[in-house]
């Protein structure tokens, strides 16, 4: 199978491959997937506490390329966006983004997830802090 | 000299024609075209003589002491569906129940699931965590209803050389038939069908620098005889077992390359053995949580299969591809989208079968390309490894083990 030039892009230069602490307040983490499935992604977001607003994204990934290229897009996508514009992120987006193959649907699948994942544990994190939720509705 | 890219490494999928097994077919497409069962004139008997001389050679090569004991077929997945299906449906009435193991070879094993759904029995013996099958597990399966037992001579992903001789043995006393599949095994390794008591053995020419297209299936005659229900009804060909006019340019090739296979099989044994060392050493000497699949010493000379834990395989082939043609057990370079039940046979944990790559080197291979293999091989993992989350887990002191999976 040969790969569309956008998932060699990202394989070939991934874009923020890396990790925050996840402690941190603002941080929220999303590890989806499974290791006996051939997939796991973890994704994160840094979030101003004030405007609510990703300032920065992060993730690391164990899989195939377009596992790579579509968590690789997902934290491009998500830096700037406020938390409710991130929650609005769709497996589709990914897929016509990247032509993903329809069996690797199930990549861009992953990465929603590990969005959705990453966006509920901030906002956990954050709620047992006390904070205010800004902007969350 | 200079690298010539890419570096083809996937020799267990297939092999180049070796350019003198091209020479040797060349004339009998044009000039010596002839049918080899037209009796009656020149060109008959020009293209039965290079048959039978093709066939002295491949039976020349598995120690089959008559010729006529080798039956042209299109390849190794033919050879091996007339083989089960061949002896299931001749020796019905006299039983019902196959022997095999968990890692034949798809041809082997989707036959088998065939004939289960016509009211046959097969067991499926298990293998090792070496890949080794335990003669005595393959002794426990026989039933008085057995008629067959089929294992491979040596194993397509791991390499893994079954001990054969100890299954003929038992076969014979037991007075069943055994059938292996050395497609993968015939050419590079010794074979002798009567020594090692082998009754029916499938094998194809791809695999041993010959052409795509043909293959053979040993069916002895002597000692039992075996027979054999056809699957292609016909002109009556190959001693009535595979109607279809031989493919005379293909059984050629087939031929001279089983010639060169048996001249140079010492040396090049020896050779490819040092360069498969050396690109072993080298991966498993500068990564760590690399480990092996099959066993270290019972294995085809050209043959190497690592997992490399906490990165994909899928990956890792994408990060080489441009340069070297390697292959798999990932789950996303199968079509069935299931990582490699051969290494998860081994007991290994399907994440490893999904880090599975396996380098399999052919006659055509130099030191230096082996060398520039290990040291990009190394290079990818490392940079995968950079960016899996199971790394950093691992390296953190987390037990991967320890953690609620969500699947899909």
């Amino acid at each position: 199978m040969a790969y569309s030039e956008k998932v060699v892009d990202h394989y070939n230069n991934p874009r923020n491959v890396g990790s925050f602490p996840k402690d941190t307040l603002g941080v929220g983490t999303g590890l989806v997937g499974a290791p006996e499935c051939g997939d796991v992604m973890k994704l994160q977001i840094k979030v101003n506490v004030q405007t609510g607003v990703i300032e920065d994204a992060k993730f690391k990934t164990f899989g195939c390329g377009s596992a790579i290229a579509s968590s690789s897009l997902a934290t491009e996508w998500l830096k700037g966006k406020t938390v409710d514009e991130a929650a609005k992120i769709k497996n589709t987006d990914i897929v016509s983004e990247l032509k993903l193959p329809p069996v690797k649907i199930h990549c861009s699948v992953l990465a929603e997830d590990a969005i959705k994942a990453a966006l509920a544990d901030c906002k956990e994190k954050w709620l047992k802090a006390g904070a205010p939720a800004a902007s969350t509705t | 000299m200079a690298l010539k890219f890419p570096i083809f490494m996937d020799a267990q999928s297939t092999t180049p024609c070796d350019p003198r097994v091209v020479e040797a077919m060349l004339p009998y497409f044009t000039e010596k075209f002839g049918h080899p069962a037209s009796r009656n004139h020149p060109f008959g008997w020009e293209a039965e003589g290079a048959t039978d001389a093709a066939r002295a050679k491949v039976a020349r090569l598995i120690g089959a002491r008559d010729a006529k004991e080798v039956v042209f077929t299109s390849g190794g997945t033919e050879a091996i569906n007339l083989a089960l299906k061949g002896v299931a449906e001749m020796y019905r009435e006299k039983g019902n129940h196959i022997v095999t193991t968990a890692i034949e070879q798809r041809a082997g094993l989707d036959t088998c699931k065939r004939l289960e759904r016509q009211g046959f029995a097969v067991t499926y013996v298990p293998v090792q965590p070496n890949g080794l099958v335990d003669v005595d597990d393959v002794k426990k399966a026989i039933t008085d209803k057995t008629i067959l037992i089929s294992v491979m001579f040596a194993n397509n992903e791991i390499g893994t050389i079954q001990d054969i001789a100890a299954i003929g043995k038992l076969a014979k006393e037991k007075g069943i038939i055994f059938h292996t599949d050395a497609t993968q095994a015939v050419g590079k390794i010794p074979i002798d069908v009567e020594t090692m008591g082998i009754d029916l053995l499938s094998c194809t020419a791809h695999l041993l620098y010959g052409p795509k297209g043909v293959g053979a299936l040993y069916v002895r005659r002597k000692g039992p005889r075996v027979r054999l229900a056809p699957m292609i009804d016909g002109g009556g060909h190959e001693r009535g077992m595979r109607s279809g006019t031989l493919p005379v340019p293909l059984i050629v090739g087939f031929g001279r390359a089983a010639e060169i296979c048996e001249e140079s099989m010492p040396a090049e044994r020896a050779r490819l053995a040092k360069l498969r060392d050396r690109l072993q050493d080298t991966i498993l000497g500068s990564v760590d949580e690399a480990f092996l699949n099959g066993d270290p010493e019972r294995r085809l000379p050209h043959n190497l299969n690592i997992s490399f834990a906490y990165v994909e395989g899928e990956s890792v082939l994408m990060g080489l591809n441009k340069e070297t043609a390697l292959s798999s057990g990932s789950a996303c370079t199968s079509a069935t989208l299931e990582p490699s039940y051969v290494i998860a046979a081994l007991g290994a944990s399907s994440e490893l079968a999904h880090s599975s790559i396996r380098f399999s080197l052919h006659r055509f291979n130099t030191e230096e390309e082996v060398d520039w293999v290990a040291r990009r091989t190394i290079e990818v993992v490392r940079r995968l490894r950079d960016m899996s989350p199971l790394y950093e887990l691992a390296k953190e002191g987390v037990d991967l083990k320890s953690i609620r999976w969500k699947a899909e």
